[in-house]
């Protein structure tokens, strides 16, 4: 089983949902990423997404477009982010899943990104602008099964019953439900559909569901950890880390609001 | 005529290039497009209004104009101009703007959006978007609406919002990056009219097909007044390649004809600061939901690129190009700015025509073959839009070079020379 399914399986175990925070690498450079992988993994993260920068962010709010921005700015690359990850590996008792537009990955070549990317202790892939579709020249999907990374996929609220068969089939570790249409960020509420739409992809969907985009406070997270199997929360720390960068207390702050966020799940 | 063939195939794809690189959310809408598209561009009633649109309100069919100025001028192969420049709202766009807001309308959308460069794309979506009541945003690059002013003006006096975008290199990328965003949103009730033959199928067929009465007709239009269907060479601008698959499509299977295609040659040949993707500085990539030539850095991130025209100043070209490309049917060259101004400034005084920015760089490459042929010989070329947008830009681009150089311009022009990067420097000056 791979480390992110058995991150899954226990949480199953303990009768609650897995939370999932995400960070943009590098932002505001990769020695505070570090630190911050730490601090995640310290206030109770099951799992973290390392969210790889991109010039073109079309999937992204303004929170991570700022983010990616100050990231690229600080010189961050695919590379440096697969060292450091290598560097904390054994140190971090968190599966890593990387988030990334496609164009990274290809630049580098899919087998070639997976080799590296598998060496340095990478557990999965997710990336935002490549739907499981046969027929991609470059076999994106059995390069990464070949070196043994999960490939999660997203759902959303548009995709069909072909859709939603196609992603789980593709899908390893689990599937990433997308809870509006829309980019990243946070908008006020979550919507109405969301769990009536979140039980109905759990039930066609053979693999732990978790669900993101726009989860913000504890109390959001508590209801979508009643449908769901995995809650993520991305832009709400993207943000916390903008506005305490340069404050020694960053990685502190960052620890205590995943702190605060997961504990809806402990209870 | 040789066999039909299918182009691109069932899966979006031109060859390895193409394909449908988008978030999943925008996957189910675009097989819904794909559905739509193939389902009503074949019924003879969508036929019918898109063609009378075209022919009574657009001004289709656009003349061929023989330049016997210029053709004098030059001294060489006679130059026939593709006059997009005369439809209706200043540029060939709005062939493609008319069809897919009529298939907007169709599918039950009541909101269209575009991105928009050199402002011509924004124009026609919100032309097309009045004419058919459709509510209508158009997003264009912070830069782009400082050097293309007059078309801001223009789109909101159609009735349409302009939003500007300062992301990034706050151009035309970065105008499709935030449509792509409200796309995403809005995609229930929203349609993106893409403005080239770029992004996720089925857009670059669907855009090319729109735009490929450019081509048939200038074939009827040379017969009768040339007496061939083929001239000897065709040559059109590339942006991401609309105008030039416009007409390059009628001449395809026709292997008398040499295809052209000009990109931006900019102000030099280091990354960022030309739009050259068939240059050294293109390697296959993914932008825009397309898999394609894209000028990027080894990382994989997109670099910034540059063009006195807006049209052109993109960094990824439509993937059809790249087989084409690839199988040695058209051929690219580029222009740099100085040529583009140069050729802008030659049919200006030879045909008392203003050519927009983007076909000056066509008209830059007519004008380098065009000694060496025979008199006897035809190059047609696509005029894909007028230069009035360009008037504000041109008169400061020269202002701006004048009081940097001592030599005359005319000479600069004349030569060809790369000019200082202060030739970007100005239009983001101009902004503040
Ligand atoms: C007049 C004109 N020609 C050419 C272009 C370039 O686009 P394409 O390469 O899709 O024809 C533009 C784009 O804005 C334009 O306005």
């Amino acid at each position: 089983m791979s480390a992110i399914a058995d991150v899954f399986a226990r949480c199953r175990a303990e009768k609650r949902a897995a939370f999932i925070p995400y960070l943009t690498a590098g932002d505001p450079d990769l020695a505070t990423t570090a630190d911050l992988l730490h601090a995640m993994a310290a206030g109770g993260a099951d799992l973290i997404e390392v969210g790889v920068p991109f010039s073109d962010p079309i999937a992204d709010g303004p929170v991570i477009q700022r983010a990616s921005t100050r990231a690229l700015a600080s010189g961050t690359t695919l590379s440096g982010i697969l060292r450091l990850v290598a560097r904390h590996r054994d140190r971090l008792d968190v599966p890593i899943l990387l988030f990334s537009y496609y164009n990274p990955i290809h630049a580098r070549g899919v087998d070639e990104f997976a080799e590296q990317a598998a060496a340095s202790g990478v557990d999965g892939v997710l990336c935002l602008d490549l739907p499981p579709d046969e027929n991609t020249p470059d076999d994106f999907i059995p390069a990464m099964r070949r070196h043994g990374l999960d490939t999660v996929f997203l759902l959303a609220p548009t995709s069909t019953r072909e859709r939603v068969r196609r992603v789980a089939q593709y899908s390893r570790g689990f599937v990433y439900y997308v809870s509006r249409t829309g980019v990243t960020g946070d908008h006020g509420e979550l919507p109405k559909e969301l769990v009536k739409e979140t039980r109905r992809v759990r039930r066609k969907v053979n693999l732990p569901v978790a669900v993101g985009f726009g989860i913000t406070t504890p109390e959001q997270v508590a209801s979508v950890a009643k449908v769901a199997d995995g809650v993520v929360v991305g832009s709400a720390l993207v943000k916390l880390i903008e506005e305490r960068t340069g404050d020694d207390g960053l990685a502190a702050a960052v620890e205590q609001r995943v702190r605060e966020l997961t504990e809806p799940l402990r209870r | 005529m040789a066999r039909p063939r299918l182009r691109p195939d069932l899966q979006g794809y031109f060859g390895p290039y193409g394909g449908r690189y988008v978030p999943e959310t925008l996957m189910a809408p675009l097989e819904e497009l794909a559905r739509a598209y193939d389902r009503w561009s074949r019924k003879r009633a969508f036929k019918r209004e898109l063609r009378e649109l075209l022919t009574h309100y657009a001004g289709r069919p656009t003349p061929l104009y023989h330049a016997k100025r210029l053709t004098e001028h030059l001294g060489g192969a006679q130059i026939y101009l593709k006059r997009e420049d005369l439809l209706h709202t200043g540029a060939h766009k709005l062939n493609n703007a008319i069809g897919q807001a009529l298939l907007a309308r169709t599918m039950g959308k009541s909101r269209v959006i575009a991105e928009t460069g050199a402002g011509q794309h924004g124009v026609a979506s919100a032309t097309a978007a009045a004419l058919l009541g459709l509510e209508c945003v158009v997003y264009m690059g912070v830069l782009d609406t400082v050097r293309q002013r007059l078309n801001v003006d223009r789109m909101e006096l159609l009735g349409a919002t302009v939003t500007p975008v300062d992301t990034g290199t706050r151009t035309l990328k970065d105008a499709i990056n935030e449509s792509l965003r409200d796309w995403v949103t809005n995609v229930r009730d929203t349609h993106y009219i893409l403005g080239s033959v770029l992004g996720p199928d089925p857009y670059p067929r669907m855009v090319r097909d729109f735009h490929r009465v450019i081509g048939e007709e200038a074939r009827r239009q040379l017969k009768k007044q040339a007496g061939t269907v083929s001239p000897d060479v065709a040559i059109a601008c590339v942006g991401g390649g609309s105008n030039a698959l416009g007409l390059f499509t009628a001449f395809i299977d026709d292997r008398k004809v040499d295809l052209i295609g000009v990109e931006a040659g900019g102000i030099g040949d280091d990354l960022g600061e030309h739009a050259a993707r068939f240059g050294d500085g293109g390697s296959l990539g993914v932008l825009h939901g397309t898999r394609t030539l894209v000028l990027q850095d080894d990382e994989g991130q997109i670099a910034a690129t540059h063009s006195v025209s807006a049209g052109l100043d993109y960094p990824a070209v439509g993937p059809e190009h790249v087989l084409l490309a690839d199988e040695g049917r058209i051929e690219f060259t580029r222009a740099n700015d100085v040529e583009a101004i140069g050729a802008f400034d030659l049919l200006a005084r030879t045909e008392g025509i203003l050519p927009a920015l983007e076909s000056a760089h066509a008209l830059v490459h007519a004008a380098r073959i065009a000694p060496q042929m025979s008199r006897r010989q035809i190059v047609l070329v696509n005029l894909s839009g007028r230069g009035d947008k360009d008037v504000e830009s041109v008169q400061r681009w020269k202002a701006e070079r004048e009081s940097e150089t001592a030599e005359p311009r005319t000479e600069a022009a004349r030569t060809g020379v790369a000019v200082h990067p202060a030739a970007r420097q100005w239009v983001t000056e101009g902004g503040e």
